[in-house]
């Protein structure tokens, strides 16, 4: 502003005032339906279900049972056998306890099923995995510079990546045709849309598996995204967050295995965040990191941790808990096959319902096409339809306009959330809501 | 463009499915489309309409200290300017001091935290049950803290928190729960502060000599300018609001847009204690200009002298009109000695500050079993109220011995009330008197009295020659040790010309 308006009240930044804490999409809107009435198997049985959070509540027996047996663990809040109460009270190191970090490295190379290595001094630790990669934005990117991000993405991102940072997104537009892969053309096409709005691409940043499409990214094209980064040079943000989700060992393959097979050659640009908020289903413990192959990139991001650390206790109790590998390697087999039945139970019953979804193989979600209910293929309609699913058969689900999806008639539905029993009535709704549907059409046709 | 669903607040209500609603939205909704279709349409938005855009503010771009490579060229990839200014070996003693003490075993005299963590481990063991981690008997189980919390803080934790700032500060001003945002640690909530306070090239003023830490936590990412209102020895370093009023025009004059001041009470380095009048007049200060007061109440608790510690909140209070302007800061990491725990607060009187900060604070959330012990512990105000009590006797005691100590060597410091360090006047013993000078000292006081100290150089003191001396890692025995060691350094000093 050039001319300043003396106002009696005092002024707040633009940061503060911005719009970029996107909290104006639907993704939250529907959270908020839910708050405002939220399904409850006794209290309220007419409630909203939610499923637009993809939160993981199937294993938590396996963590109580463990927590159980080491109660010690539960009641030294902070205590081990290496360490006082008073040594981890005091501990505030920004390069995080050493045995959490060999506890987390262990821990991703168990799920990656020992294929890849991870060096406890590159992990560096945060407050969640939010913080993981709003860091990492803040450490590749300068103001006004812009991240690749493939569509559809985790709405959050949005907010994570842009509102502080001051970095812009630039989406590479994946098509249903081929279920929504990553293609060269689309990456360059991206790119090219970038420079000719003058802005400098500085990464690209993928999630895999894939949220929100509960897919794995197929090994040819991590080689082929690895290609193009190297011919750019830009950073590549590897978002692993569900590597412990994927519903068998094997199905998942991580850039740090691409890596590891070609010797880690220009490995400098690649970045993996992880975070135990979704595959061990702690995301109140506040538990993320970065892996970074680049030196500068660790050291600066280990110095900018301070603003998002771990809490002592936390990391020492983790540090036990994923050291114990009975534990862990029984819970990550124990936690892929619930998953993977549960996602067997949604799909069924969707497809009994005669609804389609993308084919999935991770996460805690899946990715629903009901592009057939719209009437006409624009995102109003598909905004209606997620207002319909959610007031009149109150379920709350994502719609894909707020992933970013091209193409109208997207849903991210998520099925970890919450019991079996509820999972049930919700596809049972879905059922009843697909049967009226089709009465409806009938008639007005 | 939005198209009604009717009958939407008849089904919305709680109470029964009304399932024959559901017929006619539908048809309502089907029936819209096909009114529609008749209709001439909008052009369509080749971008997608995202919602979540809204006013992206174009931050201005700072001056790029990379260079631009040329397309094509086989040379590293790089990081952000921002980055880049960090990466640099931080060359601040206090940083380099911290670091070395990590490697080798000095006496940590930089870091003054620890005092009285004995008591709280005593009251956890004897009261400590499974309950801790939420694993009750009533079977509420994990999810209870497992699960995606607020990211400002479970209200429980707020709550406790408000009534122990309460008890903490001397029960003259009530704190509200509804104003608390907790973070991991008070570091995250100054930034937060920052970010939603000032804009990129404005400028806050600070009293220096100050906490090291601040250039960090309010400059680094937020590209915020701290503008130093030096004190002087000759007022026992505290601030004067004619000073601020200089700085303030100084800063006009330069074109520099000051958002506002930020004091740290009880003073670190210092250990000074503002008294009412002093605040009444900042924030007449304040109104004056127009700028906002971040007061870091951090060392709230660890007073020692014979003045009462006042809080901002207390100014205000009384005050309605500038309430919007006034925040602070406050944590576990000093009066209760769990640093590592990372739990801080943000405490303010303007609600669009809370709004803001409420959603930032997702970047630097409290983990959530720590939220639960504190619960635990924070509610037993019998033992908070002793342990307030108790570690202020301690300080106290620690305090005197100390200063006795230095007194012996012929050191004095500043008249102190508060803080967990003495700022300690070693001028004379400095050769040449200048910044060299004071850093060849903590050199020596580094390597032959194995002592780690804060040069005032790092707190931005402009007078050479002072120190912060933290004290309360030491216990009573160590304390004529430590001043041994600091006599062998003293008395290889060159006597002044």
């Amino acid at each position: 502003m050039a001319i300043e308006i003396e106002t009696p009240s005092v002024s707040l930044s633009k940061v503060a005032l911005s719009e970029t804490h996107g909290e104006d999409s639907p993704y939250f809107a529907g959270w908020k339906a839910y708050d405002e009435n939220p399904y409850d198997e006794l209290n309220n049985p007419s409630g909203v279900i939610q499923m637009g959070l993809a939160e993981n509540q199937v294993s938590f027996d396996l963590l109580e049972q463990y927590l159980e047996q080491h109660s010690e663990l539960a009641a030294n809040s902070g205590r081990s056998s290496t360490s006082s109460f008073r040594e981890n009270a005091l501990f505030q190191d920004y390069h995080g306890l050493q045995s959490f970090r060999k506890a987390m490295a262990s821990f991703m190379e168990q799920i990656r099923g020992g294929r890849a290595k991870f060096d406890p001094d590159r992990i560096v630790i945060t407050a969640g995995a939010t913080a993981a990669n709003e860091l990492l934005t803040f450490i590749l990117a300068d103001p006004g510079d812009a991240l690749l991000i493939p569509t559809p993405y985790y709405p959050g991102f949005d907010r994570d990546l842009r509102w502080r940072t001051g970095v812009n997104i630039i989406p590479v537009h994946c098509q249903s045709s081929n279920n929504f892969e990553i293609t060269p053309e689309a990456l360059e096409a991206a790119y090219n849309e970038a420079e000719s709005k003058n802005i400098k691409v500085k990464g690209l940043l993928i999630t895999n598996p894939s949220n929100p499409l509960g897919a794995t990214i197929k090994r040819s094209n991590l080689k082929k995204i690895l290609e193009f980064v190297t011919r750019k040079n830009i950073h590549l943000i590897s978002d692993e967050i569900y590597s412990g989700s994927s519903f068998s060992c094997d199905e998942f393959v991580s850039i740090s295995q691409i890596l590891a097979e070609q010797n880690y050659k220009d490995s400098e640009r690649v970045h993996v965040v992880y975070s135990l908020s979704k595959d061990l289903g702690l995301p109140g413990f506040r538990v993320g990191t970065i892996y970074s192959y680049n030196d500068d990139v660790v050291r600066t991001a280990r110095r900018m941790s301070s603003f998002t650390l771990i809490s002592s206790q936390t990391q020492q109790l983790l540090a036990s808990m994923l050291s114990d590998k009975r534990f862990t390697e029984n819970y990550i087999r124990v936690n892929r096959e619930r998953l993977k039945k549960r996602y067997e139970m949604i799909i069924d019953g969707l497809r009994n319902a005669g609804i389609a979804c993308l084919n999935g193989n991770a996460g805690l979600f899946c990715w629903v096409n009901l592009s057939s209910l719209l009437l006409e293929p624009t995102m109003e309609c598909e905004l209606e339809l997620w207002k319909l699913i959610l007031y009149e058969v109150r379920l709350n689900i994502s719609p894909g306009s707020s992933c970013h999806c091209l193409e109208p008639g997207w849903f991210r539905v998520c099925f970890a959330n919450m019991s079996e029993n509820t999972l049930e009535i919700a596809l049972r709704r879905i059922h009843d809501f697909m049967d009226r549907m089709r009465k409806v059409k009938i008639s007005l046709q | 463009m939005r198209l009604i669903v009717p009958l939407q607040g008849v089904v919305q209500g709680r109470g029964g499915i009304i399932l024959g609603s559901i017929i006619p939205c539908a048809l309502f909704y089907f029936l819209q489309f096909y009114l529609k279709r008749h209709r001439s349409l909008p052009p369509t938005n080749p971008t997608l309409p995202s919602t979540s855009s809204g006013n992206l503010s174009e931050l201005q771009r700072c001056s790029s200290r990379t260079n631009l490579l040329p397309r094509g060229s086989t040379v590293r990839v790089r990081v952000s300017a921002r980055a880049s200014s960090i990466a640099k070996p931080n060359d601040s003693p206090y940083y380099i001091g911290l670091d070395r003490v990590r490697e080798d075993p000095y006496d940590e005299m930089s870091n003054p935290d620890g005092l009285s963590l004995d008591m709280i481990e005593k009251w956890l063991s004897e009261n400590l049950s499974i309950s801790m981690l939420g694993l009750r008997g009533d079977g509420l189980g994990i999810s209870g803290i497992a699960t995606y919390q607020p990211m400002d803080g479970l209200m429980e934790l707020k709550v406790v928190m408000a009534g122990f700032m309460t008890e903490v500060m001397g029960r003259t001003v009530s704190f509200d729960p509804s104003q608390v945002v907790l973070t991991s640690g008070a570091t995250p909530a100054l930034e937060i502060l920052s970010f939603c306070l000032a804009d990129q090239g404005n400028a806050f003023l600070v009293p220096a000599p100050y906490y090291p830490g601040f250039d960090r936590d309010m400059k680094w990412r937020t590209g915020v300018e701290l503008i130093p209102v030096h004190c002087r020895s000759c007022d026992n370093f505290t601030w004067s609001i004619t000073a601020l009023e200089q700085a303030y025009n100084q800063a006009r004059k330069r074109g520099q847009k000051v958002r506002g001041i930020l004091i740290s009470n009880p003073s670190n380095p210092v250990g000074n204690l503002l008294n009412k009048d002093m605040l009444y007049d900042l924030l007449d200060f304040a109104r004056d200009v127009n700028i906002h007061i971040i007061s870091d109440e951090i060392y709230a608790g660890s007073t020692y002298g014979n003045e009462e510690f006042v809080s901002m909140a207390e100014i205000v209070d009384s005050e309605d009109a500038d309430k919007d302007r006034v925040h602070i800061i406050y944590g576990m990491s000093k009066d209760f000695s769990v640093p590592g725990f990372r739990v801080g607060v943000l405490y303010s009187f303007n609600e669009n500050v809370l709004a803001a900060s409420r959603k930032l604070s997702r970047f630097s959330s409290v983990s959530t079993p720590t939220q639960q012990l504190l619960v635990s512990v924070l509610s037993d105000t019998n033992f908070t109220r002793e342990y307030i009590k108790t570690n202020k006797q301690r300080i106290r005691s620690m305090y005197n011995l100390f200063v006795a100590g230095l007194r012996e060597l012929g050191l004095e410091c500043t008249k102190s009330n508060a803080g967990l360090y003495s700022w300690v006047d070693m001028s004379r013993l400095i050769s040449p008197y200048s910044e060299k000078g004071e850093l060849d000292l903590w050199d020596n006081l580094f390597n032959i009295a194995k002592i780690n100290v804060t040069p005032g150089s790092a707190c931005h003191c402009i007078e050479p020659g002072w120190f912060r001396f933290c004290f309360t890692t030491l216990n009573e025995k160590e304390i004529p040790i430590v001043v041994d060691r600091i006599r062998k350094v003293v008395e290889r000093c060159k006597p002044p010309v």
